[in-house]
């Protein structure tokens, strides 16, 4: 290892891998992943469920087999990995990474361009404050998933699941398969959380009830979880008294949305997006500071990895391009969210940076049906994407041609559903 | 005419499926891709499912290494097979793709590891 690289790559998931491979393929020289797990791979190690790679590889994969294709492909490139290493904080000064490792202690590592892909930390039972008792066999859905999936542990017999979240959804299936019994998923929202095919493989398949519009209100039980108060919840998302009811359970799994993960941004002085919790990045995926770029669940929550992949190349594509000095840092273009609009990813956009195109990940507001998706600048409409359905757990794509951003009149894009 | 709705679980688009049976056979619509039509005529007929689950391991770093049919297998055999699954223990070096069970329960479909040990 040595002191000082071309570039860093701080996590080894996904988004870390992708960005690093394309980095390297573009002509970037010398890159090391920081990854704090003892293997590369990151959270898909232990998603051993179907279903990932439909786009990105045309086959469906696990989880697992998903993260070996990406390390052979960083291992093909001869990109180098430091692991059961933790990065403490990125000083933007001098661009140098400190980080901490029992193998090799304390580190500081110079960079030229430092990539973000740590990705993302699940919200536990402190973020929404419920109610009651501490005892053991409250966890989040993917602590349970690592217990069960990697660690080889059973997290309990009697399971009810709050939030219907991907994670969550898989975990009742799996819990299930295992031998446990999984009473029911509880929802706050009026709509399942997950993706369609989940609900249907890993609740329908096994009778398991999804209780919308509900929520947990009481934890249960002295040492151990005794069982949870559950109740309907009004169009406000409050508790109503009448309907509380008490479901016998040993275990309690979160699945109530992820945060990424921006300490070491946020200690950079990147500028994060209120609604993403991500970076504010560009075409290229470069942030606010100089030379720091940011990609994968860091950067937004994703649903699908086939996603992370893709922008994470285009993330590696600018690394390379910066390192070469043809990266421009001025905005050309800004992508604000209109009517039913939740997030747009990039926001904004240099147009000399551009080779064609730039592809967007959106998500929307709530449910609609036989809508657009309508990209404008003044009232020209440059960009349009119709579909059946668009859900909130699902992300939006669109592409903007760099022609039609050249002859519109105006930097400012606004997206919104019609 | 006798029409199901189906939710497509081929990737995560999650398309909503229509099948309608009709004297000239069976009609599927709302699929944006082949496979659709495939799994919701299967669907009908004889529903299939991946099983994706661990298998214990010796000699690695996790007590448990993940495993998966390499093809989809009836739904009435999943719990079958998981009972299977409990019993088998494998030595390490393991690498994606290695037979763990051979023709589970002469279903026709191998077991197979979904990670590399190294």
């Amino acid at each position: 290892m040595k002191s000082s690289y071309e570039c860093v790559v701080i996590g080894g998931g996904p988004a870390g891998m992708a960005a690093a491979v394309a980095a390297k393929r573009n002509g970037v020289k010398d890159i090391l992943i920081i990854e704090r797990e003892k293997v590369l791979g990151g959270i898909l190690n232990q998603c051993i469920h179907n279903g990932f790679g439909v786009h990105h590889f045309k086959e469906e994969l696990t989880g697992p087999e998903y993260s070996s294709r990406m390390i052979d492909l960083v291992r093909a490139e001869n990109i180098e990995s430091l692991l059961d290493c933790m990065v403490l904080s990125v000083d933007t000064k001098d661009r140098t990474v400190h980080a901490i490792s029992p193998e090799h202690g304390y580190l500081q590592i110079k960079a030229k361009a430092i990539v973000l892909a740590m990705g993302c930390r699940e919200r536990t039972r402190g973020a929404i404050r419920i109610y009651g008792s501490r005892p053991s066999g409250v966890f989040t859905a993917g602590t349970a998933q690592r217990l069960m999936n990697i660690d080889g542990y059973m997290p309990g017999k009697k399971v009810v699941i709050l939030g219907s979240g991907d994670i969550g959804l898989v975990m009742a299936r799996r819990l299930t398969l295992e031998g446990a019994k999984v009473e029911m998923v509880v929802e706050l929202m009026p709509y399942s959380n997950g993706l369609p095919r989940n609900t249907v493989e890993c609740l329908y398949d096994y009778n398991i009830p999804l209780l919308l519009s509900h929520t947990v209100v009481q934890i249960h039980g002295k040492e151990r979880v005794t069982g949870v108060t559950i109740a309907k919840v009004d169009e406000n998302g409050r508790p109503i008294k009448e309907t509380e009811r008490f479901v016998d359970c040993d275990t309690l799994l979160l699945s109530v949305g992820l945060i990424p993960e921006n300490e070491i941004s946020r200690g950079a002085g990147v500028q994060l997006d209120p609604m993403t919790q991500g970076a504010i990045v560009g075409e290229s995926y470069q942030t606010n500071v100089e030379g720091i770029f940011s990609c994968g669940n860091v950067l937004h929550v994703h649903d699908v990895v086939d996603f992370v992949t893709e922008e994470s190349s285009v993330c590696g594509e600018g690394v390379a391009r910066y390192i070469a000095k043809n990266l421009q840092n001025e905005i050309t273009h800004k992508l604000t969210p209109g009517e039913g609009i939740r997030s747009i990813v990039p926001q904004t956009i240099n147009l000399n940076n551009l080779n064609e195109k730039v592809k967007l990940y959106m998500r929307v507001k709530e449910i609609s049906e036989k809508r657009a998706v309508v990209a404008s600048i003044g009232d020209q409409i440059i960009a349009k994407k119709r579909d059946i359905k668009f859900l909130p757990a699902q992300t939006v794509t669109l592409e903007l041609k760099k022609k039609d951003l050249l002859t519109a009149a105006g930097n400012e894009v606004v997206i919104s559903v019609q | 005419m006798d029409t199901k709705k189906l939710i497509c679980i081929c990737c995560p688009i999650g398309c909503e499926l229509q099948v309608n049976k009709t004297e000239n056979g069976v009609e599927v619509t709302g699929n944006k891709c082949p496979r659709g039509k495939k799994y919701a005529l299967s669907e009908i007929e004889a529903p299939k499912r991946y099983v994706t689950s661990t298998v214990k391991i010796e000699g690695w770093m996790y007590p448990v290494i993940s495993v998966k049919t390499k093809e989809p297998i009836p739904k009435e055999n999943i719990f079958e097979v998981m009972n299977v699954l409990s019993d088998v223990t494998i030595k390490a070096p393991v690498h994606v793709g290695e037979i763990v069970v051979k023709n589970i329960l002469n279903l026709g479909v191998d077991i197979i590891a979904t990670r590399n040990t190294d």
